[in-house]
This record gives C-alpha cells, structure tokens and sequence, in this order.
C-alpha cells in the first residue's frame, strides 16, 4: 500500500513538473546546442522523415495557439505516454515464472 | 545534449548503436532478475520523472541552459541495466513523438546520454560499497559525484563522435563541450541527490543502492 502511495506521488509530481513548470524553464539553447551554434555545425542538423510529421514537434502541442499552453500539454501527454512506455515494457520483460512459497 | 540527424556520420551512428541496443537488451534480459513485483511500476515513474525533469532546462551561463539527464539517478534506483532501459525509453518517445534527437543519431543519444552515466555510477555503487559501505552517506556521495561525472562522460564521448564523424575537430569542440556540461553537472548533480535524498528518506527499500533487491526477506503482505 505504502508502495502503491509513494509510487503515485511521484508519478503526479512527474506529470506536475512537466505540465506546470516546464513552460517556464529556459528556451535558451541547451550545452550541445550551444557549442554547435558557437562551433557553426549547428546547421548540418536535419530532421528525419518520420521526424516531419511528429505528432507534438519540439513540444508544442499543435493546435495550440499559447505558446505556454502548448508547451504544457505537451508535457502532460509525453510524461503520461513514457510512464506507460516504460510500466509496459517492465511488465513484459518481468514474466518470470511466479515465485510463490507454497503455504 | 540530444543529437540531432546530421551531426554524426554513418559509420559513427552504426558504431554507437550497436553497443546502445546491446546494454539496452542486458537491461531487457535482466528485467526479471533485478525488478521484484514491487518495483516494476518504479521503472515507468523512473521514465515519467527523467522525462519531466529533462523538460526542465534551467539557465547556466551566458544565454545557455542545461537539462538533467537521469542516468544516474536511474542506475541508482534500478541498476545500471534498467537504467539503461528508462533512458532509451525517454529518447525512443523524445525522438518519434517530439523530434527531440535524431532517429539515426539514437543509438549515440542513447549511449551519450544513458549507458555511459549509467554504467560509470554501477561502477562507482560497487566501488562505494567496497570502500564506504552501503550507508545512506555512500549513497547521496555516489549520487553528487556520478551525477557529475556522467554529464562530463556523455558531453566526452558525444565530442568525440562528433569528431570522428568529421563534423568538428575534438580540438575544437571538446573544450566547449565540457566548459559547459562542467556547469549543467552540477544541476544534475543537485537534482539526482534531491531525488535519491526523497526516494531514501521515504521508501528505502524501493532503492538498489541501498542494498540488492532481495538480500533482506520481503515482508509478507504482498497484496
């Protein structure tokens, strides 16, 4: 139960953070950014095919015309999805046969 | 510190994604010996805080910002295999859903940004173990200093895929790289100890640094 609790608590500070705070954090460019701008190879930096069409690109969510908005739906969806991600995958990858002491 | 499509030649991305996939599937393997049934729900809110917290850039030096990564604090929690499964989660969706990162370039994010930390803070667990014991002051000096480390060690290994690829000299750009990750180190530093400090004062057990998952019997009520 405890375990269920703090495992909760989390996750909606997760889902918190990302919706709420992450439209405030810096839109500066980040350390890599940064160095290639400085650098000047920014500019061989393309987008995939698939990356075209990407359904929330560069966290904005589309459709939206408020840039803070957008950016915290954006956060809302992409911490719910990788929550899921990653639960999913641990419970599949976790199908060990079950251990039980007989009683 | 996401690669975006172009930066890195081929070969590079190849030669990045084969060691990637390869730590990523020991994670998968090793799922169901490292997660017991109470920490399988840990490794999906592991993912959904490194997600969050790597939204989260905060202002470093001169119009640059930095993010957290999570390498560390998710070797800590889970082990370096796990973590490298959360990592490659996040990049996975970052990639596709956000077009945060290259899809060629993802085997090298993958590594920069996860295995590397990942399995140089293991490294450091098992040593701080060995030298200082398992105590919770082992513990948040792992998390300060593999933090650290693992920024330095991605921003290294990234430079010099990015010099390899002939995109700019290591000369040129290693430099750069760890002037700056030296600073976005220490946020990420100060976050994993936050966050180790919160997972240890309140659900110890739930942290493999703390001591093996089941090297004290689990206590009965399991439901």
């Amino acid at each position: 139960m405890r375990s269920r609790l703090f495992l909760v608590v989390a996750l909606a500070l997760a889902i918190g953070l990302a919706t709420a705070v992450s439209p405030f954090a810096s839109s500066s460019p980040d350390g890599l950014e940064r160095v290639a701008g400085d650098k000047a190879f920014v500019g061989q930096g393309e987008l995939a095919p698939v990356q075209e069409d990407a359904p929330v690109p560069h966290y904005a969510f589309p459709g939206v015309a408020n840039p803070r908005v957008a950016t915290g739906l954006a956060g809302f969806v992409g911490t719910v999805l990788v929550f899921a991600a990653g639960y999913g995958i641990a419970v599949v990858a976790n199908r060990r046969p079950v251990q039980r002491a007989t009683p | 510190m996401h690669i975006p499509d172009g930066f890195l030649s081929t070969e590079v991305a190849v030669a990045c994604a084969v060691p990637a996939a390869a730590a990523v599937s020991v994670g998968l393997s090793r799922a169901n010996v490292d997660l017991d049934e109470r920490r399988v729900p840990l490794l999906g809110v592991t993912a959904a805080f490194v997600f969050a917290a790597q939204m989260l850039n905060f202002p470093v030096a001169g119009g640059t910002s930095g993010h957290f990564l999570g390498a560390a604090l998710a070797a800590i929690l889970l082990g370096p295999w796990l973590a490298c499964l959360v990592l490659a989660v996040v990049l996975l969706v970052q990639a596709f859903v956000f077009a945060d990162g290259g899809i060629t370039a993802l085997g090298a994010n993958v590594l920069n940004m996860g295995v590397i930390g990942a399995l140089l803070v293991g490294g450091l667990m098992v040593g701080a173990r060995a030298l200082i014991g398992r105590g919770r002051t082992a513990l948040l000096a792992v998390s300060a200093a593999g933090a650290w480390l693992a920024v330095m060690a991605g921003a290294t290994t990234t430079s010099v895929e990015l010099a390899l690829s002939g995109t700019v000299p290591l000369g040129t750009v290693l430099p750069a790289m760890l002037g700056v990750h030296a600073l976005i180190g220490i946020g990420e530093a100060v976050i994993t100890v936050a966050a180790v400090s919160a997972v240890v004062a309140t659900r110890p057990d739930l942290v493999g640094g703390v001591a093996p998952p089941r090297a004290e019997p689990v206590p009965v009520p399991a439901g």
